[in-house]
């Protein structure tokens, strides 16, 4: 059967887009950010997924306004990266898992969470950037190393799902993914965040010592943070902060006792914190 | 949390200062707005845009208040005229400009006090937490 074997979160900020695509990574403002990713990058190599459900979310990139899906999976063979206002990013085509994510969002359904099935999409900064940043600077005519799921939770239009109800598609995610008959390692993506504001006269906020709990709390109590109301994420770590909420959506669908294997918080990241940890399960 | 009475949830984030929470409201406020950005994603869009902007948002049907928001690249009047910064994005992209850039025009800092600011450790929750309790 598949197995979930490690989770893994990671900011995804569009500017280490660009940075990667224009050569900026020694540059002294990017040096310590790609620094924070070299354990994450070796670690990876190792741990060798055979698939990676990556959970983001769409920028206004494959939804426009005329739809908000707050579940989504992408259930294509094949995804591009899509044209954010600058032009293709040039990495590899994302190559999916169609059986496996078909597989996965039918569970899905029938465990009542009612997933939007999308059989075609471009995949946004939300989703490249954290393939990046686990698996490397790859051109376009190279190979990401594994397949991927796709896993577009709203978070742009409120108001986006609770913190709990992540956390328990998460759960859910991992039956779906237990159920599934082909040997598949699994490594789940929970992306976004941490504190972060990108609009209004209060734009710029960073409050490290939340993003700092948060990140404790994702390894020893989750299901405290699940009780974490909206207004608390946006109150305290800016209108974007609320993308947090996606990474219990990831930690759901690990085991109730994990390892943490690493942690990196750094500050800026443009106008964000970045915070990225790894966690493997235990028995 | 009531599902009969939504005020509360949605009152919540109007006490917090400097921020326009986009919920279902502003997006139906925005739609024309936010649609016309996402035009943006096609090159030969933005060619045709950046040939005559005036010419070109007149299909859009924006209101006027959006019209000289776009035209004078007033990111935090697109902001309350209905705009989210992931469909402006695509605007400032157009323009070139990356999203430190942007959003640093909405606080009224200049972009070297901005990028100041986050370089030292970005802006300090305390006392932006609440309208009605500034001392937080």
């Amino acid at each position: 059967m598949a197995r979930i074997t490690a989770g893994v979160t990671t900011s995804h900020v569009p500017a280490i887009a660009a940075a990667i695509d224009l050569g900026k990574q020694q540059q002294p403002y990017w040096a310590p950010i790609f620094k924070g990713f070299e354990f994450s990058r070796k670690w990876m190599a190792e741990h060798k997924p055979d698939v990676a459900i990556l959970i983001y979310n769409d920028h206004a990139s494959a939804f426009d306004a005329t739809i908000f899906p707050t579940f989504a999976i992408g259930c294509a063979d094949e995804f591009l990266s899509a044209d954010e206002g600058w032009g293709r990013r040039p990495v590899p085509v994302v190559k999916g898992n169609s059986d496996f994510a078909c597989h996965i969002a039918q569970s899905l359904i029938l465990q009542e969470f009612d997933m939007t099935v999308v059989n075609r999409m471009d995949v946004d900064h939300g989703l490249t950037v954290p393939l990046n940043l686990l698996f490397g600077d790859l051109q376009p005519e190279d190979q990401w190393p594994c397949q991927v799921v796709p896993f577009p939770i709203n978070v742009v239009q409120y108001p986006p799902p609770t913190g709990k109800r992540c956390y328990d598609l998460g759960k859910a995610l991992r039956k779906a993914v237990e159920s599934y008959p082909e040997d598949l390692k699994v490594v789940v993506f929970g992306t976004g965040g941490m504190s972060h504001q990108l609009q209004g006269t209060r734009a710029g906020l960073i409050n490290r010592e939340w993003d700092t709990r948060f990140l404790d709390g994702l390894t020893k109590d989750p299901v405290g943070l699940t009780r974490i109301p909206h207004i608390e994420y946006v109150r305290e770590t800016g209108s974007e902060g609320i993308e947090m909420v996606m990474w219990l959506a990831m930690r759901g669908a690990l085991n109730d006792n994990v390892k943490e294997v690493y942690r990196f918080y750094h500050v800026p990241c443009s106008n964000t914190a970045l915070g990225h940890i790894i966690l493997e399960n235990q028995s | 949390m009531s599902a009969k009475n939504l005020s509360p949830y949605l009152n919540e984030f109007e006490d917090i200062p400097g921020t326009l929470v986009f919920n279902t409201f502003r997006s139906r406020q925005g739609f024309n707005l936010n649609q016309f950005c996402m035009s943006l994603m096609k090159p030969e869009n933005r060619e045709k845009f950046k040939a005559n902007e005036a010419e070109y948002l007149k299909p859009w049907n924006l209101t006027e208040a959006q019209t000289q928001g776009v035209l004078k690249r007033d990111y935090l009047s697109m902001m309350r005229e209905g705009g989210n910064i992931y469909f402006l994005a695509k605007l400032f992209s157009t323009d070139g400009l990356p999203y430190l850039v942007a959003v640093a025009t909405m606080t009224g800092m200049s972009q070297e006090e901005y990028s100041n600011m986050m370089l030292h450790g970005g802006r300090s929750p305390k006392g932006v937490r609440s309208k009605s309790n500034p001392s937080l």
